[in-house]
């Protein structure tokens, strides 16, 4: 269908999911955790209703990073590491435009992780979509800055020696308005997330846990996988306990600062003394954001998903646009003034 | 213009000039920049072309009383054109040891020196460096030149005995002694500065009333002292009638985009990262909010250019602003600009290279970064200003050419030009050069389906920007199939996108102006081709020679990528061609590689402009050497 006729369907106001989709086909590798990903934007955009002509996705370079060709929107497909620059510029020159930033692992948080972090700081109204495998996939197959330690890969032959960046804290550490985690199998959490993230005024970071076949296959399935899922994970709700665990039976406490995992039906405690989740709460989201290492040690902590931070702040492109209209109301533009300056004088 | 009139003691000479350069030299904290801006402000005002060009020491604050922190303020002004600030000096300022120790040779033989005596005591001898017991105002080492020694500061701590300031404070104001003192002899009213001061200490009316009374005591000392053999009058020079005001190169290149940009109808957008000498633009631009101009300064020139590329995708004027190691590190994010073939404007204020190099110093060594520095085959536009009014000039045209060709441009000027001002008359808006905007039309059922990457009769792609309903596309940094836009990896399309970039540049000599001779015969023996800021130099250089009777002529380049269409015919008009810059040779590569002539190279790569003598110089050799 050509994207005209298409446009006709949005004066009629009745888009559906596959509207969304451009006429590229996708060109991941099969069983690739990006396709239920696309198929969620798909089918998000279409429940917000958003305008196509009116929404913009921004990539910079990796498998995850073709995201933007198979959108019926505007998009660009950057270089590596710039994404977050290229829609900040967008987003600053056009604050009507939906912004979305399709990004990965290496993109965002190595060669990137500097715009990555200025852009979550300054607060632009976007959306940032991180899809993470914990691996380089276009390139194929050296690690990230995710990879575990002692993951092997084809530049780490005996394991990475470097300690993986953990994008969660990371962004709260930047100052993010909202920080939110799913996970590829999830099509609910994530669907529920991005549209809550669209709704936050501010820049909203989703990392998506995004399983790679081809390189890093099953580096989530502990998360995933039925024997595993329910000690692994642990689903984060606004005002609800933080309970995992087979049949519900463990909690989540806090002693002091420090989380600790209880067992609900042998333990002396009761749901009432387990943490509830507050996402207007930084000091617990920074602590969430800790619950990182594998639930192999002693504490077995579980891998929390869901919103983790959500804050009100004043977005970038707002407190410019109440400068600009400040200083207009002050000076009027005029080019003849502005080129005489303070001191001129004639000659006759 | 009237002469103004003056007031004249019997005992000293009325004699007149065509034109004076001085250089007003001191330690850092001495204001020699407020006093140089002032004696410039004052000097436009009577009428006088003229040329300035401060030259700060590059540390912020260098150890008082030596020579790394000595600071200078050069300028020339005259009743004839003024092109440079001068090669050697008329008047030498000194307000230190230090400055005279450190500018003495710059001083024409016979020069005068004003030096401020008061500052060549025993601790500021030696902290300038002169051996223990020397002091040059006193051993006779300076007599070939007219020395007049004031002791500036106790005039001044006089002038302001009853005012009932601190010492420190009054002693501030030694520099408005000079300047008083300066505008007595080249016989230039006070009033000018006076009335800025006001302005500038509007908040402080003690301290604009002080400075007016030292200022008096400077001018009336002049008068009565009778230290100077005569008094000079500079007449006005005849110059375009018209409202005039003093710019910089930094000032005039924000102003011009601030121009193109309102005169497009377009939203100003500039994503930058400071760098000296090119964060004026930036702080310009981030106090015209009043022209909805959006400055955003970014964490570093990678997100100041990707910024811009996200700007111009949706549709606003897109700038960024930098020197040297910034446009390295625009690189990338330009050959996306290359790409996408989406309009953007570089200015690129050039500073001595490579690495943080000479970072307070002018030189114009990267023309080859701004022509080659991008990977693959990507050609962009490059222009240069030659002075520092023009900046605003380029920085329009640059604006132009980059929406008419969908293509980023680069826009050279340099530490030179950035810093340096001269009389502008200032332009009617009215008169600007059309700057015509069209975006791509929404489409609606039925219609045409959208491409991209359809060019118009200059090769241009429209520019297509969201919000546009029935043409969403997406665009990036694979290459595209012609016309859908669309990933292509076919190996003839790759070919075909690549000439299609190079011939839209090369295209665009069809629409730009002829070359023109500056000055000199249309054919003969040499040609003095220049481009960029060496012009004011070489245009004197050239002026002379031809006075002397030299077969020489000037051109100057203002379009070096791609040259102006008629550029071969110029070059084989001459026997010889003479290429002066500022780097160790690099526009003299592509003429020989273009034009495929033995153009001649003459290479100054010291931090400094060149001096028209040098090149006069190497001109005479040449024409000799071929007698
Ligand atoms: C400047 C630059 N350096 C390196 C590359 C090569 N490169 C392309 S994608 C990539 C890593 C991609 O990893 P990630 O962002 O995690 O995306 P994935 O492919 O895993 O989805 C690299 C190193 C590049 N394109 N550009
Ligand atoms: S390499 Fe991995 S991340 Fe890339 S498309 Fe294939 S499966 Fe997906």
């Amino acid at each position: 269908m050509t994207e005209a006729l298409k446009s006709n369907e949005i004066e009629q106001g009745k888009l559906k999911a596959s509207d969304y989709a451009s006429d590229q086909e996708p060109r991941w590798c099969p069983g690739c955790g990006d396709y239920s990903v696309l198929k969620q934007i798909h089918t998000v955009l279409a429940e917000l209703g958003h305008k196509r002509e009116d929404t913009a996705f921004i990539s910079g370079i990796g498998c995850s990073s073709r995201l933007p060709y198979y959108m019926d929107t505007y998009g660009i497909h950057g270089i590596h590491g710039r994404a977050t620059a290229i829609a900040e510029g967008l987003k600053i020159a056009r604050p009507d435009i939906n912004v979305w930033i399709a990004t990965g692992d290496g993109d965002a948080l190595a060669i990137g992780l500097n715009h990555f972090l200025q852009l979550l700081r300054r607060n632009l109204n976007v959306n940032v979509i991180l899809l993470n495998n914990e691996i380089y996939g276009l390139t194929k197959g050296q690690f990230s800055p995710t990879s575990r330690v002692g993951q092997k890969t084809v530049t780490t032959p005996m394991g990475t020696i470097e300690y993986p960046v953990n994008a969660m804290a990371i962004s709260l550490g930047a100052g993010a308005t909202f920080v939110a985690r799913t996970i590829d199998r999830s099509p609910a959490q994530i669907r529920d997330i991005m549209l809550r993230a669209d709704r936050h005024r501010g820049a909203s970071l989703i990392e998506v846990y995004q399983n790679c076949p081809i390189f890093n296959d099953g580096a989530f399935s502990i998360f995933t996988e039925k024997s595993t899922k329910t000690d692994s994970t642990v689903i984060l709700e606004q005002d609800k306990p933080l309970i995992f665990g087979e049949n519900n039976n463990k909690g989540v406490k806090l002693d002091g600062t420090k989380p600790i995992v209880v067992d609900l039906e042998n333990d002396n405690v009761s749901a009432n003394d387990l943490w509830i989740h507050d996402e207007t709460d930084y000091v617990k989201a920074s602590i969430l954001a800790r619950l990182f290492e594998m639930p192999s040690g002693e504490m077995n902590l579980p891998r929390p998903f869901g919103i983790f931070y959500a804050e009100d702040r004043f977005t970038y492109e707002d407190a410019l646009d109440a400068q600009i209209k400040e200083a207009q109301a002050k000076q009027k533009a005029d080019l003849y003034e502005l080129f005489k300056g303070a001191t001129t004088w004639e000659i006759k | 213009m009237s002469e103004k009139s003056e007031v004249s003691t019997p005992t000293v000479e009325n004699l007149s000039k065509e034109s004076v350069s001085i250089l007003f030299a001191g330690d850092s904290g001495d204001g020699m920049q407020l006093t140089g801006n002032q004696f410039a402000a004052t000097s436009a005002e009577f009428g006088h072309d003229l040329n300035t060009f401060p030259n700060f020491p590059s540390e912020i604050r260098a150890p008082v009383g030596t020579i790394a922190g000595v600071s200078g303020f050069q300028m020339q002004f005259g009743s004839t054109s003024i092109y440079t600030p001068g090669d050697l000096f008329d008047v030498l300022v000194a307000m230190n040891a230090a400055a005279l120790k450190s500018k003495l040779h710059i001083l024409k033989r016979g020069g005068m020196i004003i030096a401020n005596a008061d500052s060549f005591d025993e601790k500021n001898l030696r902290l300038a460096g002169y051996p223990e017991g020397v002091n040059p105002l006193e051993d006779g080492s300076l007599s070939n030149y007219e020395l007049i020694k004031v002791d500036v500061i106790r005039l001044t701590r006089a002038a302001l005995a009853d005012s009932g300031m601190p010492q420190k404070t009054i002693d501030r104001s030694k520099n408005m002694f000079v300047l008083g003192l300066l505008y007595w002899l080249y016989n230039l009213p006070i009033e000018t500065t006076i009335r800025e001061l006001k302005v500038k200490f509007k908040n402080k009316a003690g301290v604009a009333e002080a400075n007016e009374k030292v200022i008096k005591a400077g001018y009336y000392y002049g008068e009565t002292c009778q230290m100077f053999n005569g008094r000079y009058t500079i007449k006005p020079a005849k110059m375009k009638t018209g409202v005039y005001r003093h710019i910089t190169g930094n000032a005039a290149s924000a102003m011009g985009l601030t121009a193109a940009a309102t005169k497009a109808g377009l939203q100003l957008f500039l994503g930058s990262y400071p760098i000296t000498p090119a964060s004026e633009i930036l702080q310009e631009l981030a106090k015209q909010k009043h022209f909805g101009v959006k400055t955003f300064q970014a964490e570093d020139e990678i997100g100041a250019v990707c910024s811009c590329v996200g700007a111009a995708y949706g549709g606003a004027l897109a700038a960024t602003n930098t020197s040297g190691p910034g446009l390295s590190l625009k690189s990338e994010g330009l050959g996306l600009a290359v790409i996408l073939e989406i309009p953007m404007v570089i200015i690129n204020v050039q500073r001595g290279g490579p690495s943080t190099g000479l970072p307070t110093k002018p030189e114009q060594s990267d023309l080859f970064i701004s022509m080659f520095g991008r990977h693959g085959d990507a050609p962009v536009p490059v222009i240069a200003a030659r002075s520092a009014t023009d900046c605003f000039d380029t920085a329009y045209e640059s604006a132009r050419i980059a929406i008419e060709t969908m293509s980023p441009v680069i826009c050279l000027t340099d530490g030179y030009l950035a810093l340096s001002s001269e009389p502008w008359l200032i332009p009617n808006p009215d008169n600007l050069a059309e700057i015509k905007v069209e975006f791509a039309k929404p489409r609606k059922p039925g219609d045409e389906p959208f491409m991209p990457y359809q060019r118009d009769e200059n090769l241009a792609r429209p520019w297509s920007i969201p919000g546009t309903a029935g043409i969403q596309h997406r665009i990036g940094g694979l290459e595209k199939d012609n016309l859908t836009g669309n990933v292509s990896h076919d190996p003839a399309n790759h070919e075909l996108m690549t000439k299609l970039r190079a011939e839209k540049v090369e295209k665009l000599a069809e629409r730009l102006p002829l070359q023109t001779i500056d000055n000199g015969p249309e054919k003969g023996k040499l040609l003095v081709l220049g481009w960029g800021s060496t012009y004011g130099a070489i245009k004197l250089a050239v002026a002379e020679a031809l006075a002397e009777g030299y077969d020489v002529a000037h051109a100057h380049l203002r379009y070096l990528n791609p040259f102006p269409r008629n550029l071969g015919e110029i070059l084989h008009n001459y026997e010889q061609v003479l290429i002066p810059e500022n780097n160790y040779g690099q526009l003299v590569h592509l003429i020989r590689d273009k034009y495929l002539l033995p153009a001649k190279q003459l290479n100054k790569v010291q931090g400094l402009p060149f001096k028209a003598a040098e090149i006069k110089e190497k001109i005479v050799e040449l024409l000799k050497a071929e007698a």
